[in-house]
């Protein structure tokens, strides 16, 4: 016997009722105008826990429309299990088209990378943000963060950056790495490793950020210049590796440390499975590339 | 037709698409200042609101945003239930406690500085001006820079405030604090947020 | 050559299944109903309604079913819920002055008009397993009031007609309540506002804290001047209507503390308030806000804040067990994008230091052997 779902419960189109989508619509451009300011918002509950990507679906459900095509990363890749959820409910409550690939995406959500592959004029890339208060770990409080950035007050993060060259002989900070907006506001990148810092900067993409348990929305317009913090004789550096991805033989990207087995092999891949695959379709191959080619969906439209 | 019925009618046809779309195109033409974003007739609003600035309104207010009219509109009693019905935002008491603003007639608007600017603590808490304008090409050509921009972008709205270029150069001084402008013609609207400064044009 | 592993969607769905089949348990017992549940769990809806924030005891129901009786997870679902719907308007302000009142007691008074009315309380039950529930037995029927209800005056108004407590905290004539679904937080909040989001905040968070002010950290001398359970009307204003719409009642635990108060620059010898009110019946979660609403009042009566039951940011940043268990359950999401950062940072800084210690060690040796 299977039993009758009743009407007890019933649910709006891309999940968030309209008045919700006007509030985080109206954010949404308050964020674009001041570029680096975190406009508050009263984030909603969303159907996934808090610091699971709620303030980037948020963003999302207000900004997506029929004619989208959606990507959703987790750590670069498309196939980690919160990217396969987040997209299963977009196509589920929206009915939008999927993708995996970068460069057919109109909307892409990320958590922790910025996709390899340059982004493009009317690509709108959508971050999922835990912490997007920069200062928050120097100063706990709201009610003193807002003052300093209301005041241009940064001297406590350089402090900090400075401390770290002091006893570790360099900036200590490998991810969410600050950077300054346009000259005005000091921003969270949100947890991307600062390896991903310079794509930010004058990207043509607008980049939307949403951060849901602490209610702010935040954005960086096409061309806006993005600094990381640093100084005269510590200039910014992002990471480098030594070796190109063991797949595809790409360099100069991010690359994910593999576990081979307990004795201590590991072989270093692309984060990015996307531009891994569309490298490897081109024909590059790295020394431990398996000898089948590779056929997989990319693309689901919506139904 | 009367009053009830014109104040009831040429609202969204689909008001979760029609909204979607509409604010779609506010936000891009947000994101690239300057840039015209076209956009096709969605309302059919009492005069003097325009159908584009009709869907804006639609697209972006309610209960929670304070409306103020310019006198243009707020002379107008249709106009004023149209709002009232297709969005409920109530009416703002003064320029300075409204989140967004519907002027008919830019150029006998009040002073920018009239509305709210936010706060430097919270300048998301000012006025977005929606401003009716016949076209963006026959009016003085403004050169223009800043974030969205890639290098320069130049429009040329017909009949802004007076004494626009001065005014907008304080808007921008008072950054983080301003106001942000979304021009509205009959089939296109472009952005001015506070961050985009007016080069001036060297003859 | 290397696999990458694939199949996320597919392990996802096998895992809701799995759920689904776990949750249901052996298929010989029946499944349990909602009604069950809202007649049977009643305080388990309550606390669900309650800190969910949403009136609706079978959804409520629903939701302890499907979060297989996990309350947090139960509390998240009606949350996800309420949120998706459209605001239509605001009651008017209930007022428990007219209660229709079951269970009332205050600590202050020994007796007092409308009198102490102990109702269906767990209060001087021994606490015995009760091996009978187990068996089924029938229930006797309970004992009936007779006649009319005494009308039952708050505490509060019987100590502020001597004028020793102070007033109940008036807002300016033109405040409008504020609503924390609806608009972003910011601090320091208007205590209306305040007291929503203790009213939503976790039980548990709350009962700690406010046992924290018992034990000395921040205390404040506290009376239950009152604790009242039971049902309120609503009415709501229509704009066109010249009287309010009656919606209905709902059930509510109010508790109305009295705490003791010497005196401060900002006000006079008195007794201060506290207050709690809770959706459904849960006198611990009521008293446990009263406490703590009496605590961050610390600034606004001229107290040291010096515990962090006073500290408005950090009670109110950290009462919502929806936020709090999210961020606490998102750090078994991957991290090894950034967690492969710190391992670079972390090779190359012991590196370094070992190269220090060694470099430090043959210079040792050099001095040794010259
Ligand atoms: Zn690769």
């Amino acid at each position: 016997m299977t039993a009758q779902p009743t009407d007890i419960a019933t649910y709006n189109f891309a999940y968030l009722d309209e008045q919700t989508k006007r509030m985080i619509r109206r954010a949404i451009l308050k964020g674009i105008a001041i570029p680096g300011y975190q406009v508050p918002f009263a984030s909603r509950e969303m159907p996934m826990p808090y610091g699971w990507g709620t303030g980037g679906v948020q963003v999302t459900a207000s900004i997506i429309g029929p004619d989208d095509v959606l990507k959703v990363i987790d750590q670069g890749a498309d196939d980690t299990t919160n990217a396969v959820s987040i997209r299963a409910f977009f196509k589920k409550v929206a009915n939008v088209a999927v993708t995996t690939e970068t460069a057919k995406a109109t909307i892409i959500q990320t958590r922790h990378r910025i996709p390899e592959h340059p982004l493009s004029a009317g690509q709108v890339l959508v971050y999922q943000v835990p912490i997007p208060e920069p200062l928050r770990f120097l100063e706990p409080r709201e009610t003193e963060t807002r003052k300093m950035h209301a005041l241009e007050e940064y001297g406590l993060i350089h402090v900090k950056l400075y401390e770290d060259i002091a006893k570790h002989g360099r900036i200590a900070t490998t991810y969410a790495y600050p950077v300054k907006v346009e000259g005005r506001y000091v921003m969270d990148p949100s947890p991307t490793p600062k390896f991903d810092n310079p794509k930010m900067h004058r990207s043509p993409a607008l980049q939307l950020f949403g951060a849901g348990r602490e209610k702010r929305i935040y954005a960086l317009p096409p061309f806006t210049d993005v600094v990381s913090l640093d100084f005269e004789d510590h200039p910014f550096e992002v990471q480098t590796f030594d070796q190109p991805c063991a797949l595809c033989a790409a360099e100069n990207v991010y690359l994910d440390e593999v576990i081979l087995d307990d004795h201590g092999g590991h072989m270093f891949v692309c984060s990015d499975t996307d531009h891994c695959e569309k490298r490897r379709e081109q024909g590059h191959r790295g020394h431990l590339a398996p000898e089948i080619p590779l056929a997989l969906e990319k693309t689901e439209p919506a139904q | 037709m009367d009053i009830v019925t014109q104040a009831i009618e040429g609202g969204f046809a689909d008001p979760v698409f029609d909204a979607q779309t509409v604010f779609r195109a506010v936000m891009d033409a947000m994101a690239r200042p300057g840039k015209l974003q076209p956009l096709p007739v969605f309302t059919r609003p009492p005069t003097p609101l325009s159908a584009t600035a009709g869907a804006i309104a639609l697209a972006l207010c309610d209960n929670d945003t304070p409306l103020w009219l310019d006198p243009a509109l707020q002379a107008s009693a249709t106009v004023k239930s149209w709002l009232g019905f297709h969005t409920g935002a109530p009416l703002a008491n003064t320029p300075a406690d409204a989140h967004f603003a519907l002027i008919a007639t830019p150029a006998e608007m009040m002073a920018l500085d009239g509305f709210s600017q936010g706060t430097q603590d919270y300048p998301d808490r000012s006025t977005t001006l929606i401003l009716e304008v016949s076209d963006l090409v026959s009016g003085a050509p403004l050169l223009l820079e800043g974030p969205g921009i890639e290098k320069t972008a130049t429009i040329a709205p017909a009949q802004m405030p007076r004494h626009f270029v001065e005014q907008w150069k304080q808007n921008n001084q008072r950054f983080p604090r301003g106001v942000d402008i979304i021009l509205a013609t009959s089939e296109a609207i472009a952005c001015l947020p506070r961050t985009t400064r007016i080069k001036t044009m060297e003859a | 050559m290397y696999v990458a592993v694939k199949g996320g969607e597919a392990a996802i769905r096998n895992a809701h299944k799995l759920l689904a089949d776990r949750r249901r348990g052996d298929r010989s017992v029946p499944t349990l109903r909602l009604d069950q549940i809202v007649e049977q769990l009643a305080l388990g809806a309550d606390r669900v309604m309650s800190e969910g924030s949403l009136y609706d005891r079978e959804l409520a129901a629903l939701a302890i079913v499907q979060a297989r009786g996990d309350m947090i997870e139960a509390i998240f679902l009606v949350r996800a819920y309420r949120t998706t719907l459209p605001r239509f308007g605001y009651t008017r302000a209930i007022d428990t002055g007219t209660m229709l009142v079951e269970r009332r007691v205050s600590a202050t008074y020994k007796d007092l008009p409308g009198g102490q009315l102990l109702g269906p309380t767990f209060d001087y039950t021994h606490r015995l397993l009760d091996p009978e529930l187990a068996a089924g037995g029938e229930v006797a029927e309970p004992e009936q009031r007779a006649g009319e209800a005494e009308a039952m005056p708050r505490v509060s108004a019987i100590l502020a007609r001597e004028g020793l407590i102070e007033s109940d905290g008036d807002m300016p004539e033109d405040h409008v309540p504020g609503d924390i679904t609806r608009e972003p937080l910011a601090f320091p909040m208007a205590r209306d506002i305040r007291l929503q989001a203790l009213s939503r905040g976790d039980e548990g968070f709350l009962l700690a804290l406010g046992y924290s002010t018992q034990r000395g950290y921040a205390r404040n001398h506290p009376f239950v001047g009152e604790v009242r359970i039971g049902e309120v009307e609503l009415a709501l204003d229509v704009p066109e209507l010249p009287f309010a719409v009656p919606l209905g009642s709902i059930r509510v635990t109010e508790c109305q503390m009295v705490n003791q108060f010497k005196g401060s620059a900002k006000a006079p010898p008195q007794f201060t308030r506290g207050y709690g009110l809770v959706f459904g019946q849960s006198e611990r979660k009521a008293m446990a806000m009263a406490l703590c609403d009496r605590a961050l009042r610390a600034s606004e009566l001229g107290e040291d804040v010096v515990a962090a039951a006073q500290d408005e940011e950090f009670v109110i940043s950290h009462s919502d067990n929806v936020q709090a268990t999210g961020f606490v359950e998102h750090l078994k999401l991957p991290h090894y994008v950034d967690f492969q950062a710190e391992l670079d940072l972390v090779r190359r800084m012991r590196a370094e230091h070992d190269a220090r210690e060694n470099a430090g060690k043959a210079e040792e040796k050099r001095e040794a052997a010259e």
